[in-house]
């Protein structure tokens, strides 16, 4: 008796447990691009100015650069990683506006400020036509990364001082152009045009003429943070309109509800006792599943649903094998507490080999998938860890506080018929 | 299944290798002759997918898409949803356009998913997928190798192919669309074919320990036997995931009913190869050695 009120116990705690947390899950869970709208941009970088290379320090920079931006303009975790020697993936989910017309709207606008990465020019009259500066004399990659400062000159006024990687060509180009403007560009948009005053030997020069502090500053972090060093291209683009991505959650969360309920009705019907159980264990494997993603902070994609609800199909199989084991070996004659120990014994080498090798799958997929796939192997990697613990070593647990309670020694409890047990 | 023990998985194995085999050789022709339908993943281009609130006549949307001139197009039409498929790939300008152009002409509330890939990342994916794929398979036979021994890793490896394959054979005869989505399908499948041959190996090392084999006729029970007492097992795994498959496949959105219905032909197929590809693959190469010079591995003695 003290046992079933133990497994009682478990069962109803874990549950209440569940209980609670499962509202907040449910919200917290992030939501990916294609269950809710969004859009997903592979950019490939390359050099501005030809001949040059693209580092992994531009590529990081200009990675930060764009998340930088995008969270200015108000995006709810934009997720930027580089890719590779020279690519950029681009995550941005919908977030702001109230309808869905709005929120695509939103999604495009940011695309937009993203795909033209702003390029920053220092620019000449040099061989122009009148009033137009089209000879580009140093680009946003001349200058040293983060190196453009507000300072206060001598008489109050406020200027920007840009440090360059080359002294020689700083020289050069301030001796030539000496009381010539020297514009500068962000987009072919003209920021200023300053005048070289003198000649520029230590790499380093003042941009005088701004107004206010916020003029200043603004010019400094145009040179700063918007001088992208790379040139971006679409590579692979996937973009979800909110309307259809809330249908296809809807769809997938049905299909996923609706298969789980009738895995359960199924794996009780057929095992019993340790259906029973088994379905209580599945129930928590879910759980435990949505709390692991909550806590790493992942995000639920189509294929991860996909994954999911493969993760349940392996962990109804554990299920299953120890349950078969189980009835074989009451049908061999053996009492209820050593069918379970044996089958418990025996069934853990195949599954434990099973699953080993589906792990080894999925990791090859983690390591060398991109976006979807890699998506699908971290849950399908997760459910496989899970699936030990809570389909493994709890159904064992829960089973053996029911058996030595001693109140379920009928086989017919386990789905075994007493005309095939035979005598030992 | 105990009582009625009739049906000999090796005596009737011959039939079932053969059909197999067959199988696999139309599947090479089929494959070699119709090829693949590769989806704008592999092949590059754009798929629009729309979702409308009215219904969008077919002829009328033909008409638009001309207009728009935007290459060649494939154009699927169900109620309230269309699909195009752009050879091209278009660009975040043409992009727009044309979402503003059909939102005007046809409906306003339209919810769009455009996917749009460059040639250059088609090939990338195309063969990363092949390389993701055989260094799966390469990694299943070595732990296979490790835990049991190489002739099971062996028949593991070309019965999981075997299922693989078959599915591939399928989607090149129906034409259904070659994606991302299907090589993550092929790679569970694969999973799950090693899965349920993992499950029948253990059960013939297992029964390997005690069995006194002196004929090959004695190694043929013994196989017979472990397929039967682990028949239940595939039978009832394969009907659960076949539930989540169906499921998925019949409610599930749009971009993962191809991969559920790639998962439904391959968990039947992988359950069948288990039984009648790896497990008789297995004996063939079995009886190649006498029986007494190889030794099975010693089981480990796990808890």
């Amino acid at each position: 008796m003290k046992r079933i009120v133990a497994f009682v116990l478990v069962v109803l705690v874990g549950f209440g447990i569940m209980g609670v947390f499962t509202p907040g899950l449910l919200n917290e869970t992030k939501l990916g691009l294609d269950l809710k709208g969004g859009v997903e941009i592979l950019y490939e970088a390359h050099p501005i100015a030809e001949g040059g290379t693209v580092t992994k320090e531009a590529l990081k920079q200009t990675a930060l650069s764009l998340e930088k931006r995008a969270n200015k303009n108000g995006v709810a975790e934009p997720e930027v990683t580089t890719e590779g020697s020279n690519r950029i993936r681009l995550k941005i989910a919908v977030s702001t506006g109230s309808t869905d017309q709005e929120r695509d709207a939103a999604i495009e606008k940011i695309r937009d400020l993203m795909k033209r990465p702003a390029e920053l020019q220092f620019r000449s009259a040099e061989g122009c036509a009148d009033g137009e500066y089209c000879t580009v004399e140093l680009y946003g990659s001349d200058f040293k990364e983060g190196a453009a400062k507000v300072e206060l000159g001598d008489l109050n006024q406020y200027m920007v001082r840009i440090e360059v990687k080359e002294k020689q060509k700083l020289t050069d180009v301030s001796t030539r152009l000496l009381q010539k403007n020297l514009a500068i560009f962000l987009d072919d948009e003209l920021q200023s045009a300053p005048v070289v005053q003198q000649p520029l030997p230590d790499g380093t020069a003042v941009i005088t003429g701004q107004n206010s502090r916020e003029e200043a500053q603004q010019l400094a972090d145009i040179i700063n943070l918007g001088a992208l060093p790379l040139k971006l291209t679409e590579k692979y683009t996937q973009s979800v309109g909110a309307t259809l991505g809330q249908k296809s959650l809807e769809d997938t969360l049905f299909a996923g509800i609706l298969a789980s309920v009738l895995i359960l009705v199924f794996m009780l019907a057929l095992y019993r006792l340790p259906g029973f159980v088994a379905s209580i264990c599945l129930i928590v494997f879910v759980w435990v599943l949505l709390g692991i993603f909550y806590l790493m902070g992942a995000t639920l994609t189509l294929p991860g649903i996909a994954a999911f609800v493969l993760g349940i199909g392996i962990a109804v199989d554990s299920n299953i094998i120890t349950a078969e084991r189980i009835m074989d070996e009451l049908r061999s004659g053996k009492t209820i507490a050593s069918s379970l120990r044996a089958g418990a014994k025996n069934s853990f080498r195949a599954i434990i080999d099973a699953h080993i090798t589906t792990l080894i799958a999925g990791g090859v997929l983690f390591f060398m998938g991109h976006g979807i796939v890699k998506s699908f192997a971290v849950v399908l990697m997760w459910s496989i860890v899970v699936n030990i613990a809570t389909n493994v070593f709890l159904p064992r647990f829960l089973l053996n506080l029911l058996v030595k309670s001693g109140k379920f020694n009928k086989p017919s409890y386990y789905s075994v018929k007493e005309s095939e047990i035979s005598a030992l | 299944m105990r009582s009625k023990r009739s049906f000999h998985f090796v005596k009737s194995s011959r039939k079932f290798l053969i059909a197999s085999a067959l199988i696999t050789f139309l599947g090479i022709i089929a494959v070699s002759v119709f090829g693949l339908n590769y989806g704008i993943d592999f092949s590059s281009g754009t798929s629009v997918d729309i979702t409308t609130t009215k219904p969008v006549e077919e002829e009328k949307l033909k008409v638009f898409l001309d207009e728009q001139e935007l290459g060649e197009y494939i154009l699927t039409s169900s109620e309230n949803r269309d699909t195009i498929r752009f050879k091209a790939a278009l660009n975040d300008q043409q992009e727009r356009e044309f979402k503003a152009a059909f939102a005007s002409t046809f409906d306003s509330n339209a919810s769009f998913e455009i996917n749009i890939v460059d040639p250059d990342i088609a090939r990338e994916q195309q063969t990363s997928a092949l390389i993701g794929m055989a260094v799966a398979c390469l990694g299943i036979v070595v732990y296979v190798s490790i835990r049991f021994e190489w002739r099971f890793a062996i028949s593991a490896v070309v019965s999981l192919i075997y299922s693989a394959f078959f599915v591939i054979t399928v989607f090149s005869i129906f034409r259904l669309e070659v994606n991302l989505p299907f090589i993550l399908a092929v790679l569970t499948i694969i999973g799950y074919a090693i899965n349920d041959t993992v499950i029948i190996f253990d059960r013939i090392r297992e029964n390997m320990r005690f069995a006194k084999l002196k004929t090959h006729a004695d190694l043929d029970e013994l196989v017979n036997k472990s397929i039967w007492q682990t028949l239940a097992r595939s039978i009832n795994t394969v009907i659960t995931v076949l539930i989540a498959s169906v499921c998925l496949f019949i409610f599930g959105s749009e971009s993962i009913k191809l991969f559920s219905l790639a998962m439904i032909v391959g968990l039947i197929c992988g359950a069948y190869s288990s039984i009648f590809i790896a497990s008789q693959f297995w004996l063939y190469l079995r009886k190649k050695q006498p029986l007494k010079k190889v030794a099975v591995k010693p089981q480990s003695n796990t808890p």
